[in-house]
């Protein structure tokens, strides 16, 4: 045989080799088969507060550094207001940047809540930066972001 | 049957900012699961929540597939007057449950 | 990140088991630790508060069905009174009139059976999960005290055995994953020690509450070794040998596991 490279089409990292190896059994333990894109995290939040201003501030989200399980991850989300009559948020959107929809929750609150802040538990496909935007009722826009690492579980059972 | 789990507090100063607590046993079926035979496990979700005092709604959630399943939450509320919390989950065919809790203001 | 399949995962801890001989010493009672450890601060946070708990939706539907009656038969509260507090750590127990060995899930069943002529319940159903969560969550901080003598004898030497017998195309015991490789990584988990002292567990990979013996299935499954049907003797065996290792080990139920 001559020696010359190999098309690139049977040219296999190793890791590529892994994956391939691997590929029927990742596709089966991979529990969310499409993932969004900071784009689709664009689209929902145009969809939502049309082509406003967004400025990062205000917004503090809280993400265990590690999530044990993508299928639920404790999570928290503050924002810095006073709630009264004349300050208060109206409303804070979650967005995920590689869940199969970006939208994640809403909440809508007001001076009644007193305290600006929701604690939930949420799903996450993968490694990600998780936002937040919050409306004022002045119409402003804020956000903040943070970051978890998800880690898949040692015994996944393929079933 | 559905189970649900409400944490409101008993008594409360006028003011005061209290802390509440619901959880409600319901899987979250997002939809992009597969069963055993590869079949599409249809979605099944709550897509609303709603937390009324004495009738008035002071705080609500739009839940999407990524609410993990048995949908926690904790959020917060002024302690206005005496009255009744409810707390009402809504799924996307319609279907709701409620569960209430009385507070005592002093 | 590399995503590793679990099946090189596994080989990986094959290869990792290879070097040092399997020994047959069981995991010494002062290094016992509980699952909880090996969870995160957020995990535990979320275990140690009984509205965040998901197990406790089971455990209150429990309580209901302890105090309701169904037709003519006896609540399980017209015997019991208020529950069983710490009946739950003495299982898997031998049953005096049978001689078999039950564990809370065959117990629950028997009663209804033999004392409200109801049929028993199916493993898994909501349920049976919901009253052996409410019998299990009254023993919780009780240590785990079960008998292993008499009667108990057999079942714990076959027990004993089936968590040292090497099973499925892995070829692994549970041994050696829980008694020689606990506390090591594999993929994103912390190995545990493989105790049941919290189950019911809400397993946040089942995004449900679920038996020990679902547990144990995937434990099987995990190794590519055919699991045994729900409430097999064999897994009511290792049952008790695993919570006779867990001896003195608080009762966590329902409890948080990855």
């Amino acid at each position: 045989m001559p020696d010359h490279p190999a098309p690139p089409e049977t040219r296999f990292s190793r890791r590529a080799l892994i994956r391939l190896g691997a590929g029927t059994v990742l596709i089966a333990a991979t529990p969310l088969p499409a993932f969004a894109t900071p784009d689709d995290v664009k689209a929902a939040q145009q969809e939502l507060f049309g082509s406003r201003v967004i400025r990062d501030g205000r917004v503090t989200l809280k993400l265990p550094a590690i999530a044990e399980n993508g299928y639920s991850v404790p999570f928290s989300v503050e924002i810095d207001s006073p709630m009264t009559e004349d300050d208060h948020v109206r409303q804070i959107a979650i967005f995920s940047p590689r869940n199969p929809i970006a939208s994640v929750a809403r909440f809508q609150l007001g001076p009644r809540a007193g305290r600006a802040a929701v604690a939930t538990r949420i799903r996450l496909g993968g490694t990600q930066a998780v936002q937040a935007v919050a409306e004022m009722n002045d119409g402003s826009l804020w956000s903040g972001s943070a970051q978890t690492v998800v880690t898949l579980a040692a015994c996944v059972v393929l079933w | 049957m559905t189970s649900i789990r409400l944490s409101v507090p008993q008594t409360a100063r006028k003011d005061e900012i209290i802390e509440l607590k619901a959880l409600i046993q319901h899987p979250m079926e997002s939809g992009y699961r597969r069963g055993s035979r590869g079949e599409q496990i249809p979605r099944n979700i709550i897509t609303r929540f709603e937390c009324l005092y004495d009738g008035e709604l002071v705080f609500s959630a739009d839940f999407h597939p990524a609410i993990a399943a048995d949908p926690f939450l904790k959020f917060y509320t002024r302690a206005v007057r005496s009255g009744t919390l409810e707390f009402r989950w809504t799924d996307q065919h319609g279907e709701t449950w409620s569960d209430t809790a009385s507070l005592s203001v002093t | 990140m590399i995503r590793l399949s679990p099946v090189l995962a596994f080989a990986a801890l094959v290869a990792a088991c290879s070097p040092s001989p399997t020994t047959d010493t069981d995991l010494p009672a002062a290094d016992v630790r509980s699952g909880y450890t090996f969870l995160t601060a957020e995990t535990q946070a979320m275990q140690d508060d009984s509205f965040a708990n998901p197990g406790y939706l089971w455990v209150d539907r429990g309580a209901a069905l302890f105090g309701s009656r169904a037709g003519d038969a006896p609540s399980c509260a017209s015997c019991h009174g208020e529950g069983l507090t710490g009946a739950a750590a003495t299982y898997p127990a031998i049953d005096a009139a049978t001689g078999d060995l039950l564990n809370l899930e065959g117990r629950i069943n028997q009663c209804r059976i033999r004392h409200q002529n109801l049929p028993a319940l199916d493993y898994e159903s909501d349920d049976l999960l919901a009253l052996t969560a409410f019998v299990a969550s009254q023993s919780a901080g009780v240590p785990i005290s079960v008998s292993t003598d008499g009667a108990a004898a057999p079942h714990y030497r076959n027990g004993r055995d089936y968590f040292f017998t090497r099973r499925g195309q892995f070829n692994l015991s549970c041994h050696q994953c829980h008694d020689e490789n606990w506390g090591k990584r594999l993929r994103g988990d912390t190995i545990s020690q493989g105790h049941g002292n919290g189950f019911p567990a809400y397993r946040l990979e089942w995004q449900a509450l679920g038996s020990l013996h679902r547990r144990i299935r995937d434990c099987d499954a995990g190794v590519r070794a055919e699991p045994k049907a729900f409430g097999d003797p064999k897994y009511i065996d290792l049952e008790l040998y695993l919570s006779s290792r867990a001896n003195g080990l608080e009762m966590e139920s329902p409890a948080i596991r990855r």
